[in-house]
């Protein structure tokens, strides 16, 4: 498949991609007048696929919680060095985070950039896994572990996905939990490895300052010298999970100075329609925002109210198979704040809205995207997030400029029942 | 790129470039740090988000905002050597990527102008309730300090090591003194601020630079001819090295160390501290992660970091609290072994190269810029990043090792859980 090009002049920008032989999808976007060039190598691979076929089996089998986030430790070691250490030679930036779907490797760089692009894929795809640096491994993540066990914020998040969510997995922390990660073994680590960092499976995205055809020849060039084996699609598996919360009510107790309560929107638990995925992501985005943000009607009666501080946040996670909102705040009145915000959430199904109104929320999230394009990592980032739905992350301000006063009616109609909410409170004991 | 011109009572500074999709307005207000003003100070911020002469409630300004396509303004204070900085940011779509190519500039210009200077209040004095309200948001946020323990443990290294210097005060202010905060000492206050404290306004962005100054002149007025320079006294102190241990039900203790760097962001040993730093703690490949975390597997994190103009630097690390002897031994050692030269050439080459990419690449974020630029405004200097990068470069094995022999350590500060022996 040659290059394709596709140049979107709303906002001046190009991107060049391509299906490589075995698998990879390559997506360059050139920006010159950038010093640096952001680099990630991504896997759809996160902490929710722990129960799959692995390649060349029959039997699904279900592996420790935390073994993606543990991989992803355990890629950047070899057997005789250690892979920060050459982006560090080579003047570049290295890191890599794991999500509940995905697990990406990334650099970014002012300067040998060809070279380090090469380390990129060489180390992702060059595995070295040994007993005794798994067993060392185990210590460094289980400080991590506990380094989020005392951060309430994390564990307020952690627990109101608890909440939410019955059986799917994306009720586990990322990261496992110490005695889980005990578990794990360097031949568990290489099933994975061998299922989900096939090439077929994973997304190059390079921007920033760098020439299109070099690049695009040193990738192939790169890629054509590694044997892959054959791989059909990988077959992983959810439990099956209810639409209504798990728990409407959650407490968990530790040393907080205010008390943190957070109520969650369970927006769905199973796989959703491609079609109605973009729709349903914007329009969720877009209304808590005009209902919660500063200025805001909900916002502004609950600051009225005194029921929320400065640590209000609101945030929407929508990925393929599972979908929450979260609503939180620092109070020291948390039944109240709860009690308030639900009855705010239940209201929406009749909250008169106006053309006016939806105007000013469409150029609100114009503004929000164009100012998000500044960011080479939160293009690069999006782009793999909206591609795992068919979705061109650059296509998304003519998107927004298509949405009517009756699709956030009709939206509103649907969107919240009671026994969607999930409320859940950190206090002292 | 950097263009600065001083007029009616503001140094402006232009930086075109087409790097961005939005125009970026930030002002920085600029004055000593003082116990007796940093509570209004701290409390500032948050009463210019809450409406201003003609959007008097934060829900009319908000919606102005969002008519701007989501115009991004924010406010905050912060701690600069021992300046306390006031900025405001006004973030705008560039009308070049509107769909109907919407003529914001002015009005957005026109409305940075009411942020700055017109923010609601009855003339004489601050709204009464919202002063009220917003003291209690403040308060809230004091108390929340204590959650985040790296950067709790943080505040209270700075806090006992700077004893009695302007340095230990906290930026967001104290809970006791906000009682005495109100409506009227408050607009007083602020009065005096917006006349008196030096005012430095950054625009980066594709724009027009005669246009932008046009207007911006048009709307931004301060009589104060000329500005002001406020020069602190820069006294050096003497390291007096001492070791403070708090419990708390943690599980993992942080254990911080600050040291006396006596370098500052003017002095010519500079770029060699910083190339310090990169070696000793400022990235993965330095020797406080390679030997705390990677060879002795002690801590999640450690890593080092600068005050480039109080001249400061702090280590921290997470680690499990019966391994606090151990760590700070080899944190004391890996210290030693920075004096002694102990690092190759090649190292050398390596964290140049890093420390370069680093300040290149925040060249590319809007308000990484400006905040590079301003180092400038607050040290008195001229060296911008890119002879600051030239510097860098150029330091040799022997800057670096006469750098490290100025450095002293001070203070260590161990926060850790409750009941256990931790000076064993």
């Amino acid at each position: 498949m040659p290059v394709h090009k596709q140049h979107y002049a709303h906002i001046g920008e190009t991107i060049y991609s391509e299906k490589l032989d075995n698998g990879l999808s390559v997506f360059l976007l050139p920006k010159k007048e950038m010093a640096k060039t952001y680099s990630i190598f991504s896997t759809n691979y996160g902490s929710i696929d722990q129960t799959f076929v692995p390649i060349g089996k029959q039997e699904k089998i279900t592996v420790p919680e935390g073994i993606a986030h543990f991989l992803e430790h355990k890629l950047f070691e070899k057997k005789d060095r250690d892979v920060f250490a050459d982006f560090s030679k080579q003047g570049a930036s290295a890191n890599a985070f794991t999500s509940f779907t995905k697990t990406a490797y990334l650099f970014s760089a002012t300067s040998q950039i060809e070279k380090n692009v090469e380390t990129l894929l060489d180390f992702v795809q060059e595995p070295f896994f040994s007993d005794e640096s798994v067993e060392k491994e185990k210590g460094i993540i289980a400080q991590e572990i506990k380094m989020y066990d005392d951060q309430p914020e994390w564990q307020a998040f952690m627990s109101a996905l608890k909440a939410m969510f019955a059986h799917h997995p994306v009720h586990i922390d990322i990261a496992g939990t110490v005695e889980s990660i005990s578990k794990i073994t360097k031949e568990d680590l290489y099933t994975c490895y061998e299922t989900f960092y096939h090439p077929d499976n994973m997304t190059l995205f390079i921007a920033g300052n760098f020439d299109v055809d070099t690049m695009m020849d040193l990738i192939k060039t790169n890629q054509e010298k590694k044997q892959f084996r054959k791989t059909d699609a990988i077959i992983r598996e959810y439990p099956e999970e209810p639409p209504e919360v798990y728990q409407k009510e959650k407490k968990v107790t530790m040393a907080v100075s205010v008390p943190k309560c957070t109520i969650g929107i369970k927006e769905y638990g199973k796989e959703l329609d491609k079609k109605v995925y973009l729709k349903k992501e914007m329009l969720t985005n877009i209304v808590l925002d005009y209902l919660f943000s500063k200025g805001g009607a909900f916002y502004e009666k609950l600051y009225e109210e005194n029921l929320i501080d400065e640590s209000f946040y609101f945030e929407t996670n929508l990925e393929k198979n599972f979908g929450y909102s979260l609503i939180g705040t620092n109070t020291n009145n948390p039944d109240a704040f709860s009690r308030r915000c639900k009855e705010l959430l239940l209201s929406t199904a009749s909250l008169p809205v106006t053309e006016e109104d939806v105007e000013r929320m469409k150029r609100k999230k114009i503004g929000q995207l164009l100012r998000s394009m500044n960011s080479l990592e939160f293009i690069a980032n999006k782009f793999i997030h909206y591609r795992q739905q068919d979705i061109s992350f650059f296509d998304l301000i003519p998107f927004v400029q298509t949405l009517t006063l009756a699709d956030v009616r009709e939206f509103l109609k649907n969107w919240i029942q009671e026994e969607k909410l999930s409320v859940c409170t950190i206090m002292n004991e | 790129m950097e263009s600065t011109v001083e007029t009616q009572g503001i140094r402006y500074h232009f930086i075109e470039t087409k790097k961005f999709k939005t125009i970026h307005f930030v002002a920085k207000f600029k004055a000593p740090l003082q116990r007796d003003t940093i509570t209004k100070r701290a409390l500032i911020p948050y009463v210019l988000k809450e409406g201003t002469k003609s959007y008097p409630k934060r829900q009319l300004l908000r919606r102005k905002l969002d008519d701007l396509y989501g115009g991004m303004f924010s406010a905050d204070g912060s701690k600069k050597g021992e300046n306390h900085i006031i900025t405001i940011r006004l973030e705008l779509a560039n009308p070049k990527f509107l769909p109907d190519n919407t003529a914001i500039l002015e009005e957005g210009i026109a409305l940075f102008k009411e942020l700055l200077f017109h923010p609601i209040a009855d003339g004489k004095a601050f709204i009464p309730a919202i002063i009220e309200r917003e003291k209690q948001t403040l308060k809230q946020k004091i108390q929340s300090l204590a959650d985040d323990k790296m950067q709790y443990a943080n505040l209270r290294l700075i806090e006992e090591m700077c004893k009695g210097e302007p340095y230990s005060i906290r930026v967001h202010g104290y809970e006791e003194d906000l009682n005495e905060v109100d409506h009227k000492g408050l607009y007083e206050y602020y009065q005096n601020m917006i006349k008196e404290d030096e005012l430095d306004v950054y625009v980066v962005g594709d724009f027009n630079r005669r246009e932008m100054e046009q207007t911006l002149s048009k709307y931004l007025q301060r009589d104060v001819h000329p500005m002001k320079k406020i020069s602190l006294s820069g006294e050096k102190r003497i390291s007096k090295q001492k070791e403070v241990i708090e419990r708390q039900a943690v599980q993992q203790a942080k254990l911080h160390i600050g040291y006396r760097t006596n370098i500052t962001f003017k002095d010519e040993e500079y770029p060699a501290l910083h190339v310090f730093n990169g070696l000793f703690g400022g990235f993965p490949s330095s020797k406080l992660f390679m030997n705390v975390r990677e060879k002795h597997s002690l801590a999640y994190y450690a890593s080092s970091r600068m005050e480039s103009h109080k001249g400061l630097l702090f280590v921290f690390s997470g680690i499990a609290p019966e391994n606090y002897t151990k760590t700070k031994n080899i944190i004391r050692e890996q210290f030693e072994a920075m004096k002694a030269g102990e690092f190759t050439e090649q190292a050398l080459c390596e964290v140049k190269d890093l420390i370069s990419n680093q300040l290149l690449e925040t060249m590319d974020h809007p308000q990484g810029m400006v905040e590079l630029l301003y180092q400038q405004v607050l040290a008195d200097t001229e060296q911008d990043p890119k002879e600051l990068i030239a510097k860098i470069k150029a330091v040799t094995k022997k800057d670096v090792i006469d750098a490290a022999k100025k450095i002293e350590e001070d203070t260590v500060y161990l926060l850790t859980e409750e009941g256990g022996n931790a000076s064993a």
